[in-house]
């Protein structure tokens, strides 16, 4: 980037933890570094608040669950060059996607709340994209720094980022980790994730929760029937596939098929 | 006359001791959660000492022996791959100043000093010769002739092939006939040694060797042939090109390839698999950038993406693109099929797909035509 003005970048919360913004803010020194390529216009968390700024780039962190999201998202989709979604909320619905496998949104809110009637929220939470046109998303709960700042790199240099879809299992034999399910019998989610965390838990001696989604290619049919082989009862099965992505496919209709979910229906 | 002697169990310590003084960073086998992988060795009491294993398709553990033996188990998740072609490596690094001219060096390598691995098996050599051919024949790879051009090789015969090997059908094992600097064959008692080389006499000849008596001879004899006789498993044939590219549409490539999670686990474990990707790494900054090299597979969608297309998108073309390469377009490319029998692809197989089941029933039709 040569001429005068600096890029514009924006980082916006919709329903979520904050965790994935945390991950901007734990980039310690290289936050810094960034502050000085880039512009920060919009960044609640940090300090800046400008919610209806043109940006160049805008990050998004959580899922949509109330029309107020809904309304503020188009908004921001006028005013972005770049979309990006960052994490698990923002890109598949997240953990309060599992509201949407029970259809009942209502009963939650009346056993939750005690002032129900206060909350205005939507039938689903769900992902940004059902909503928005996203031109890059980065999974992951949360969002690893070095896929952010790798994603502001490319931007800046004004090439496509590099997508990572490769399964846990790679990278985790990269790191010569030796094997949690083969050598222990963890129900590792491993190889239908992925990538992008470093293989951080089996490295740490646990099984993956499939926090970065779906990989490419996802067999979750035979990975299912592994777990069942390694003595896990289905609704075990059922709660490894929907944990963190129950809303992404092929995991929705894995963890239903295991727990014998059929959808639209309350149990 | 090589040297050839009988080491007391109480005086193998004395190897790393002498392989230290000869500049040598020693690796060998330790137990590693809960797997035996090979790590720096910083005494002989870093050996899996009385520690047996159990391994069946997507299955090992670890088990305690009632006797010291350091080498009584089959090979674990890793060969000697990691150690010469490494996971990841950096390749160069690139700089443009503020006129914008490119400076390039190349990676640094983390340590100099030569390598001596300890307790490496026989389809283990097996695998480093055909990784020697790929990487050091035509173009050698610079990394990678310097990290082997130091390697002192001290291997060890297998006497306890697991349920998952078949090193004897490839004709790779379980003993090892070359390509070592010393080789030892384990007794109750101690080891028969073995120098393959003028470094391995070297090393040798300061050991404290006795002379090999009949009962050990016999010993041995008894071993490596009741190391044989435990392999369970076979592939069909030595060289199965013909046979596998006259199958390229049989319905086993469909019906492994729904219980094949494309997970890159065979490969990443087999010894000779040697796909690799390159990635580039910029800086914040964008001034500077690292060049990396890392373990790739032909189960990945990237290793068949050709400008837009990706060749091999489903499961079924990637199983059967390395079943034919590994055990078939290799005879082309290096004269002799890429398996080496070690049955890691078997056992580190998360839902236990094995290769010799496979090949077999897609190689049975072929004779049947």
């Amino acid at each position: 980037m040569t001429d005068e003005r600096k890029p514009r970048v924006a980082v916006h919360k919709f329903s979520s933890c904050d965790g994935c913004q945390l991950a901007f803010l734990n980039l310690g020194p290289d936050l810094l570094r960034l502050a000085e390529l880039v512009e920060i216009v919009h960044f609640a968390e940090a300090g800046p608040s400008n919610p209806d700024a043109d940006v160049d780039i805008a990050f998004i962190e959580g899922s949509v669950s109330t029309p107020d999201e809904r309304e503020r998202l188009r908004r921001i989709r006028a005013h972005s060059g770049f979309l990006v979604t960052i994490g698990a909320c923002a890109t598949s619905g997240g953990l309060q996607a599992l509201r949407n496998l029970r259809d009942s949104e209502s009963e939650w809110r009346e056993a939750i709340y005690a002032r129900p009637e206060y909350i205005d929220s939507l039938a689903h939470a769900t992902a940004i994209r059902e909503h928005a046109r996203v031109d890059l998303e980065l999974w992951g709960c949360p969002v690893d720094g070095r896929q952010v700042l790798a994603a502001v790199r490319a931007l800046l240099f004004g090439v496509p980022p590099v997508e990572e879809r490769d399964k846990v299992c790679l990278e985790c034999k990269r790191h010569q980790t030796v094997c949690v399910m083969v050598a222990r019998g963890e129900p590792c989610m491993g190889p239908v994730t992925r990538t992008g965390c470093g293989a951080l838990c089996p490295r740490f001696g646990r099984d993956c929760y499939a926090c970065y989604g779906p990989a490419e290619g996802a067999n979750t049919t035979s990975l299912a029937h592994r777990f069942e082989g390694l003595g896990l009862a289905p609704e075990a099965v059922a709660r490894r596939f929907h944990f963190i992505h129950s809303g992404q496919e092929p995991f929705t209709g894995a963890g239903n098929e295991a727990a014998g979910i059929i959808p639209g229906k309350a149990r | 006359m090589s040297i050839y002697g009988f080491l007391h169990r109480s005086a193998l310590k004395q190897l790393p001791e002498c392989l230290n003084e000869a500049g040598y960073r020693c690796i060998g086998p330790r137990v590693r959660e809960g797997a035996v992988t090979f790590g720096e060795l910083t005494s002989i009491d870093d050996l899996p000492r009385g520690v047996g294993d159990e391994q069946r398709p997507a299955h090992y553990r670890l088990g305690e022996r009632e006797d010291e033996r350091l080498f009584a188990w089959a090979v674990g998740p890793q060969g000697l791959k990691s150690w010469l072609f490494t996971p990841r490596e950096t390749l160069w690094r690139s700089r443009r100043d503020d006129d914008g001219r490119l400076y390039f060096e190349t990676g640094s390598p983390a340590d100099d000093r030569p390598l001596a691995a300890i307790g490496v098996r026989a389809c283990d050599l097996a695998a480093l010769r055909l990784q020697d051919a790929h990487f050091l024949e035509r173009e050698p790879d610079p990394g990678y002739r310097k990290r082997r051009a130091g390697l002192f090789l001290v291997a060890v015969d297998c006497t306890h092939p697991a349920e998952t090997c078949f090193c004897h059908s490839t004709g790779d094992g379980p003993a090892c006939e070359s390509g070592f600097d010393l080789a030892l064959h384990e007794l109750d008692d101690g080891f028969i040694v073995h120098a393959g080389s003028e470094a391995g006499e070297r090393v040798a000849a300061r050991l404290p060797l006795l002379p090999v008596g009949e009962e050990q001879e016999a010993a041995r004899r008894d071993q490596q042939r009741a190391a044989i006789d435990a392999q369970q498993r076979a592939l069909p044939g030595r060289n199965l090109r013909d046979a596998l590219f006259a199958n390229l549409d049989h319905e086993r490539w469909q019906a492994v390839a729904e219980r094949c999670l494309s997970c890159a686990n065979c490969t990443s474990v087999c010894p000779t698999c040697f796909c690799h990707s390159h990635e580039e790494v910029p800086d914040l900054d964008g001034r500077t950038s690292e060049h990396l090299r890392q373990w790739d597979s032909c189960f990945t969608e990237g290793h068949s993406y050709i400008h837009g297309i990706v060749i091999r998108a489903e499961t079924p073309e990637r199983y059967r693109q390395w079943l034919t390469h590994k055990l078939g377009s290799w005879h082309d490319q290096y004269g002799r099929s890429g398996c080496v029998g070690c049955g890691r692809c078997i056992t580190w197989c998360p839902v236990g797909i094995d290769l010799t089941e496979e090949a077999t029933v897609i190689c049975a039709e072929a004779g049947d035509d």
